[in-house]
């Protein structure tokens, strides 16, 4: 499904991905660990298409992602470090306007999605009053409303507790259920199944 | 799937939401362009066959000025909150949804700046006879700025200093936007005929609407790596 062949690439002087190759399937989960600076988001930028590898490819059911580009991204779902919300919209508003520019969406949809991610309490708020948690929520509920076959997370915890942790895991394990695929940058093991899980180990920055 | 029609509706949709939810991004470049429009006479001559002799000059710099104050945040904020990646990876045509934010952005700054225009015209001494053509030609020729502002406005979103460089980037461009535009206003003044140089600030116009929303895609692209 997702093959990631050689891949390099710099940031400035700093040759960051060296020659970096794996292969994701449906029902995968590709675990990035390293250090900080190792390279974790700068790999998950590059699937993305955010960043383009100096040598390598990025390859989406055979054909280069470059080459399909729009086809890709429309099966893609992105989660970076910052929630993609507009602070002076409301979480509903938010996921109304990023969720209806890729598929259409109905208001019971999104209230079912943001049900699901814990956020439906404060889904009228604007988002500059929520915590940085509970802004993860509300973009976990992006994630999950992109009906996205490849899920790409950066640090897909941070900011949350315990439970929200708890409740990226259970997603995780669902969409590996309905046979899609996860690439994560982590930097603690997830408690999946060993047959479901791929780990890269970037190592050092 | 959403249309690439669709989606781009959506984004346009969304930036009038934002601008109404916080409308001192859409204030500032009309109050400083009022400012600076009117602030002229004190500072030339209370004669008003001079004063509307300068009038062109003034209403266009003002303008011009004013419009590179608002582009600064026609990417930015979409920049740092990660909207223009989501945008990027959302399967829908970039062009498409850059050029709606790009039309949104004139209608929310160059239009109103524009249909203001008679106010600082009036403190000019431009008769009322001559107000259509000044808001005609200051709304055209704002809709090209925007379409050429775009494209800068795209290439310095990675950049420290953005202001500054898209300044620099944006002046030479936006020179033929500014000699046909302060031409049809000094035309619309003396009661000329303002159609020729309209047309040609219309052709730039088209020319924009062509080629702006394409390159200024390619530009977010780059500025988000």
């Amino acid at each position: 499904m997702l093959t990631v062949h050689g891949v390099h690439l710099w940031r400035g002087d700093r040759h960051v991905l060296r020659g970096v190759s794996f292969e994701g399937t449906a029902g995968k989960c590709v675990l990035l660990t390293g250090k900080n600076g190792a390279g974790k988001t700068t790999l998950i930028r590059a699937i993305a298409g955010l960043l383009d590898p100096e040598e390598g490819q990025v390859f989406w059911r055979g054909t280069p992602a470059r080459e399909r580009r729009n086809e890709f991204h429309a099966e893609l779902a992105y989660l970076g470090h910052e929630p993609p919300l507009k602070g002076d919209l409301s979480p509903r508003e938010n996921l109304k306007y990023s969720i209806g520019i890729r598929r259409a969406v109905t208001a019971a949809e999104i209230d079912a999605a943001l049900a699901r991610t814990g956020a439906s309490a404060f889904a009228d708020r604007a988002v500059r009053m929520l915590s940085a948690g509970q802004k993860r929520r509300v973009a976990l509920a992006g994630v999950l409303l992109a009906n996205a076959v490849l899920w790409l997370l950066d640090e897909p915890t941070t900011n949350l507790d315990a439970d929200g942790q708890q409740l990226v895991r259970d997603l995780i394990a669902e969409q590996l259920g309905r046979s899609g695929l996860v690439v994560a940058a982590v930097h603690h093991s997830l408690p999946l199944p060993a047959e479901q899980l791929v780990s890269l180990d970037l190592g050092q920055s | 799937m959403t249309s690439a029609l669709g989606a781009a509706r959506l984004v346009a949709l969304r930036d009038l939401r934002l601008a109404f939810r916080k409308p001192s991004q859409v204030i500032q470049p009309l109050m400083f362009f009022m400012i600076v429009a009117t602030l002229f006479p004190l500072t030339l001559t209370p004669e008003m066959s001079r004063l509307r002799d300068a009038a062109p000059g003034v209403l266009w710099i003002g303008a011009l000025l004013s419009s590179l104050l608002a582009l600064e945040f026609l990417f930015r904020d979409d920049a740092v909150d990660g909207t223009l990646e989501q945008f990027a990876l959302s399967g829908q045509s970039l062009t498409w949804m850059l050029f709606a934010k790009t039309c949104t952005h004139w209608l929310l700054t160059g239009l109103p700046l524009a249909l203001s225009a008679p106010i600082a015209a009036a403190a000019l001494g431009v008769s009322v006879d001559a107000m259509g053509g000044v808001v005609a030609s200051l709304a055209l020729g704002s809709f090209a700025m925007s379409l050429i502002g775009a494209i800068s406005a795209g290439l310095t979103l990675g950049a420290r200093r953005g202001g500054v460089l898209l300044s620099l980037l944006t002046l030479p461009l936006a020179v033929p936007i500014l000699i046909f535009g302060a031409r049809a206003t000094q035309l619309a003044i003396s009661g000329g005929d303002i159609a020729p140089p309209m047309y040609l600030l219309g052709a730039i116009a088209v020319l924009g609407v062509t080629l702006a929303p394409l390159a200024a895609a390619a530009a977010v692209r780059i500025g988000l790596e």
